[in-house]
């Protein structure tokens, strides 16, 4: 039986604006789901063509989930996005260029080419660079929680994981402390209903991950997350209960991994008919429907959307290929920081 | 100049380091209202406060991550592992995310993490270990040791200003055995400097923690047969003072290597086949390995005595290597 309170679908425009959100703000969030989705398309050709090493992971599925979120965030707020949160990466302001290059390993890469794929974060924007360990950042975001309440600032901690990752102790010593000391923080669960090829019953034995939340003495919530409106709309409230000393909110974002693990992955062992039917929600297509019954956009709205969007990304995968590899002579660089990196606006 | 165990010398220091900077704060099992384990904490929380010395559920893993955290948002954790044995639980978070972020997101994570470590009093096999060199290993963590009074404060103040993760072993054998005279006022002693224990003619030791006095009572046995040992203190072993461990077996051309961890790639493996490689001209011996066996840490006394290097192993050990 479900415990965690299993939110609405948002209807009316009311709503919406209830919520904050104008016109212009949702063509902006639909814009960013179109980044999103269009990094990753893109990163799917450079990896076909061979100029991204390694593997190619993509958040297919859970655009609306990451955008969502990340619009709901404050501008001093922090999150640990992971390898499915290209849309909290995109929303925060970290510009496709250097996603890219940061796909090919090239030295205008957040990381330099020193990590791949998503492993990549840029601190300006409130956001920490991902390990492979999930959910070993849930710690760590709970630590940012932690520090904002030690100073006594209105500031919130995002914390992202998978319902796969909701199997290890990480998660549960993270709620707990959360849970004990009403840290500023909100969970993000992206229950994409598959880590790698193990299915939801093998990870939890509960109806929802955020069932678990009551265990730590807060609300769990379960949302459509393939509804950017309700997933905005239940991240702003945790949000806000986070900043006004409410304590912690689990929220579990239900979508579906629209593709493999990764590239080299055919998901052969999801059932196509599981495909077929979240393929009819697809986030992006379902959002675009909303606003031209919703706030009359037309075709021309969407033209040039879709038109900026292509200009974008061409302009980014240009200057990403300029970007050049890094210098092997850089390799030992770094390993130990100096007190002249403490020299940032978090270290003042 | 105070008198001040070693015990004192570590709160003094977290102390000045609290008073002086708002951003330093401490986390731990039992370290507000109990003072911790060991009491280095005593008091702190009626001083400073439930949210800079706060009292942690039993979940290593998210202490360290949340220090970890907090020290990425612009604050000074000090960690607190109720015994060095329990960092096995936050190992992911040192080694994954804390010894790696600077070099590879260029975000640098100032922590320390302290580990009371060390056997001599049958803690058995998980109170006693001295997981040094596990993490020495690790690119990205910095590990310090001190063995007296006036290091350990010094050190945890240079440990506490590092922009890096720092492990801080403490030795618990240390802790109110070791008494000295110890500055009243802040100073730090640099990580990376080995000290020259004693000083000697014939052989060298190189030791770090509770071993340097195990080194110290040996050396004082040999006086009376005319064996001159001089002994260097490594202090931190990563940084590891490679500079002067050179210059010492350049001097005495011969080298024990002595620690209380165990055999097999432990640090004293890392020393002597730096010394092999860099200064083989200068060597008289062969360098010699005194440390534990590769067991774990047993619990009744004789087996624990077989296990911790004695005084008699190291002077057997010297006697042979001054015969060579």
């Amino acid at each position: 039986m479900a415990i965690a309170r299993e939110a609405e679908p948002v209807g009316s425009l009311n709503e919406v604006r209830e919520a904050g959100l104008d016109r212009e703000d949702l063509l902006g969030i639909y814009r960013n789901m179109l980044i999103t989705r269009g990094v990753e398309e893109r990163g799917h050709i450079l990896y076909r063509q061979g100029k991204i090493p390694g593997s190619f992971y993509t958040g297919r599925g859970n655009e609306a989930a990451s955008v969502g979120v990340a619009w709901a965030m404050n501008h001093d707020d922090v999150g640990t996005p992971l390898h499915r949160d290209m849309g909290v990466h995109i929303t925060r302001g970290v510009e496709p260029w250097r996603i890219f290059a940061q796909y090919m390993g090239r030295q205008d890469g957040p990381t330099h080419g020193r990590d791949g794929n998503v492993h990549m974060a840029d601190m300006q924007l409130g956001l920490l660079a991902m390990v492979s360990h999930l959910p070993a950042m849930l710690p760590v975001a709970v630590g940012c929680a932690l520090s904002f309440r030690i100073r006594d600032e209105r500031r919130v901690a995002l914390g992202w994981f998978g319902e796969g990752a909701s199997a290890r102790g990480d998660a549960h010593e993270s709620m707990t402390l959360a849970g004990t000391r009403k840290l500023p923080i909100v969970f993000i669960c992206d229950n994409n209903q598959w880590a790698y090829s193990t299915p939801t019953y093998l990870e939890y034995a509960t109806e929802h991950v955020a069932d678990r939340a009551q265990a730590y003495g807060f609300e769990g919530v379960v949302v459509d997350g393939t509804d950017v409106l309700a997933v905005y709309r239940e991240a702003k409230r945790a949000i806000d209960k986070a900043r006004n000393g409410g304590g912690p909110t689990l929220i579990e974002n239900l979508t579906l991994r629209m593709e493999g693990h990764a590239v080299h992955d055919d998901a052969f062992y999801v059932p196509k008919v599981m495909f077929e039917r979240w393929a009819e929600n697809d986030p992006v297509e379902r959002f675009r429907s909303w606003l031209r019954d919703n706030v009359g956009m037309t075709d021309e709205d969407e033209d040039e959307i879709t038109a900026g969007v292509k200009k974008l990304l061409n302009d980014a995968l240009q200057r990403a290929e300029e970007s050049s590899m890094p210098d092997p002579s850089s390799l030992l660089e770094g390993v130990y920081a100096t007190p002249e990196d403490l020299d940032t606006p978090h270290h003042k | 100049m105070a008198e001040l165990t070693y015990l004192q010398a570590i709160s003094d220091a977290l102390r000045i380091e609290m008073r002086r900077n708002d951003k330093v704060f401490v986390i731990g099992e039992d370290v507000g209202v109990y003072g911790g384990a060991f009491k280095v904490t005593l008091g702190f929380q009626e001083e400073f406060g439930p949210w800079r010395v706060i009292d942690a559920p039993l979940a290593e893993t998210a202490i360290v991550g949340a220090a970890t955290g907090a020290a990425m948002m612009g604050l000074r954790p000090v960690a607190e592992m109720q015994f060095a044995d329990f960092v096995s639980c936050a190992w992911d978070h040192l080694v994954t995310i804390a010894a790696k972020q600077r070099w590879r997101a260029g975000t640098p994570v100032p922590i320390v993490v302290r580990l009371p470590s060390g056997g001599g009093f049958s803690g058995g096999p998980f109170h006693s270990q001295n997981p040094e060199s596990s993490f020495a290993h690790i690119p990205g963590l910095k590990c310090v040791c001190p063995a007296t009074p006036e290091d350990a404060k010094g050190l945890l103040i240079s440990a506490i200003e590092d922009p890096n993760p720092v492990l801080f072993f403490e030795h618990k054998h240390l802790y109110r055995r070791i008494k000295a005279q110890v500055p009243e006022e802040r100073y730090t002693t640099p990580i990376g400097k080995a000290r020259t224990h004693r000083e000697g003619d014939d052989i060298s030791v190189v030791t770090w923690g509770a071993m340097v006095y195990t080194a110290e009572e040996a050396a004082k046995q040999l006086e009376g047969d005319g064996i001159s040992v001089e002994i260097v203190d490594l202090r931190t072993v990563m940084p590891w003072d490679k500079a002067a461990v050179l210059e010492t077996v350049r001097k005495t051309s011969k080298l024990l290597v002595l620690h209380e961890d165990t055999h097999t790639g432990g640090f004293g493996a890392e020393i002597a086949a730096t010394v092999a490689e860099e200064c083989f001209e200068d060597l008289d011996g062969p360098v010699r390995r005194i440390t534990a066996p590769d067991t774990p840490v047993p619990f009744s006394p004789p087996l624990e005595k077989a296990f911790i290097p004695q005084v008699e192993d190291v002077v057997k050990g010297l006697r042979e290597l001054a015969e060579y």
